[in-house]
């Protein structure tokens, strides 16, 4: 049986992504400090800390949305490791309806809201030089059945939609184009837990099947449970501790980590 | 005992309880253990002697203090998570006592992922998943269901097909006849003997005597290995 098992982690020895001494300060105030970090084709890697920890601060600059005030952000892109902190603004947007993604909280800031359910998959599509209706139509059903959303509401806005499904429709509209990386700021924030548990498991299935890489920023420890391979720990803009994510929740070293974890309520 | 699957080299395990006062807690000195293939070892030692916590360092869960644990090769103590979970996927399997999985995934689900997630055909892993599922008395009609809502005896033999589904050259056992009747119990210790005749190296946890002299070629007690201050 061993000979039919091509072994994931062998083909994975270069990161895909590099982070290298990223800090954001906000004037005075540190938003994030000293980040550096590997992350590998097909890893999930979470970041947690309690609200104003930088999580998302960092989420942000990694991305491109923030320009950080140091450090650099590499990328591989057909072997060559890009820096995407000083590269020009049109190569970042590239970037980003290409091999990025990114899935905001509030899925209304990452949909087109007076755009049909169809239209908010096909135009990522569409921007990637897409031009038959027929085709765009047909990938934009299919992705919708992904994450399970009915074929008959493709012609509906996503005004009309619950928060679960405009948070995946976003999902969807973020992966047609076929990503390698995705970063997710609190992709199940807000949502009731039967919808999450939903949502997690969708996200669990598309990242094994498309070897998706991904940066989930949450608050939730049990969604990283689920998702993520490692994760880091954030407090006050500096990463205090990273690990093997069921190593850092069952054997938190740090006295923040510690406090994090003892501070869940069991159900 | 350098032809060792696993091999567990002077380890020492603290806990240091930062919200508690810092209080530190030495729990283990000097474990050193060497199981090779095919072979079955079991930990014994009394409630809180540390034999659980001797199984989750050497599958990484959690951190050595210091010294080696080897598995195949890989320094557990201090391989990079995606190392360990390398190992995890493709040498060292954990039937453990709880069942941990995303509520809305199917029983047959839970016990192919271990061979989806190292690439085998969909049709491969549910095959060999119905399987260790019929030879463990799940009944089908349940397959399809999540196990969240099963009864506990149901949920661990659930979570032994998952364990057992790879067939990996290592494996650890927390307790893997508890609390299960005379006809599953007689299947598990098939299982563990099938692992070790294809050359398994095991290292169990059995409060179940019999079991353990059925299936274990020797037994390690871990209160040799507690720091000789808390004894």
């Amino acid at each position: 049986m061993k000979d039919m098992i091509e072994d994931r982690a062998g083909a994975t020895d270069r990161p895909l992504l590099t982070v290298e001494g990223l800090a954001k300060y906000y004037g005075g105030r540190i938003g994030c400090e000293e980040v550096s970090f590997d992350l590998y084709p097909g890893e999930v890697m979470g970041i947690v800390g309690e609200s104003g920890s930088g999580k998302t601060t960092l989420l942000n600059c990694l991305a491109g949305h923030l320009a950080a005030d140091t450090g650099r952000v590499l990328f591989d892109r057909a072997g060559q490791m890009v820096d995407t902190v000083t590269m020009s603004e049109p190569e970042r947007r590239m970037l980003g309806r290409t091999d990025w993604a990114f899935v905001h909280q509030h899925a209304h800031e990452g949909l087109r809201m007076n755009v049909s359910a169809g239209g908010n998959v096909g135009e990522r599509l569409m921007g990637l030089g897409a031009r038959h209706y027929g085709d765009i139509r047909a990938k934009a059903e299919d992705w919708l059945g992904r994450v399970e959303i009915a074929a008959d509401r493709m012609d509906d806005r996503p005004t009309a939609f619950s928060g679960g499904m405009r948070q995946r429709l976003q999902i969807a509209r973020n992966l047609v184009t076929g990503p390698r990386l995705v970063f997710m700021d609190e992709p199940t924030g807000g949502l009731d837990v039967s919808v999450q548990a939903r949502l997690l498991d969708l996200l669990r299935g598309l990242v094994r099947e498309m070897g998706l890489s991904a940066i989930i920023v949450t608050h939730d420890l049990a969604v990283v449970r689920l998702l993520a391979d490692r994760l880091m720990v954030m407090k006050s803009g500096h990463v205090v501790e990273t690990g093997l994510t069921d190593q850092v929740l069952d054997d938190p070293q740090h006295a923040y980590t510690q406090l994090l974890v003892s501070s869940v309520l069991q159900v | 005992m350098t032809d060792a699957m696993i091999s567990v080299e002077n380890v020492t395990k603290t806990f240091t309880l930062h919200n508690q006062g810092g209080t530190v807690i030495p729990v283990m000195e000097g474990a050193s253990l060497a199981v090779a293939p095919g072979e079955c070892v079991a930990l014994v030692g009394a409630s809180g002697a540390g034999k659980s916590t001797l199984m989750r360092m050497i599958y990484g869960n959690y951190l050595a203090a210091s010294g080696r644990i080897l598995v195949d090769g890989t320094d557990v103590a201090t391989a990079e998570p995606r190392e360990i979970l390398a190992l995890r996927r493709a040498v060292l399997g954990y039937v453990s006592q709880f069942l941990r999985v995303v509520p809305r995934v199917p029983t047959l689900e839970v016990v192919a992922e271990p061979l989806l997630s190292v690439g085998l055909p969909r049709e491969v892993a549910q095959e060999r998943a119905r399987t260790l599922l019929t030879r463990l008395n799940i009944p089908e009609r349940l397959w399809g269901l999540s196990p969240t809502t099963f009864s506990g005896g149901e949920q661990q033999r659930v979570n032994i097909a998952r364990g057992f589904a790879r067939q990996y050259p290592a494996l650890l056992l927390d307790e893997p006849t508890a609390s299960l009747d005379a006809v599953n119990r007689e299947e598990v210790l098939q299982l563990i003997e099938e692992a070790k005749a294809r050359g398994a190296a095991i290292v169990g946890i059995f409060h179940d005597q019999p079991a353990r002299d059925r299936v274990c070629d020797r037994e390690v007690d871990v209160t040799g290995f507690t720091p000789a201050r808390v004894a």
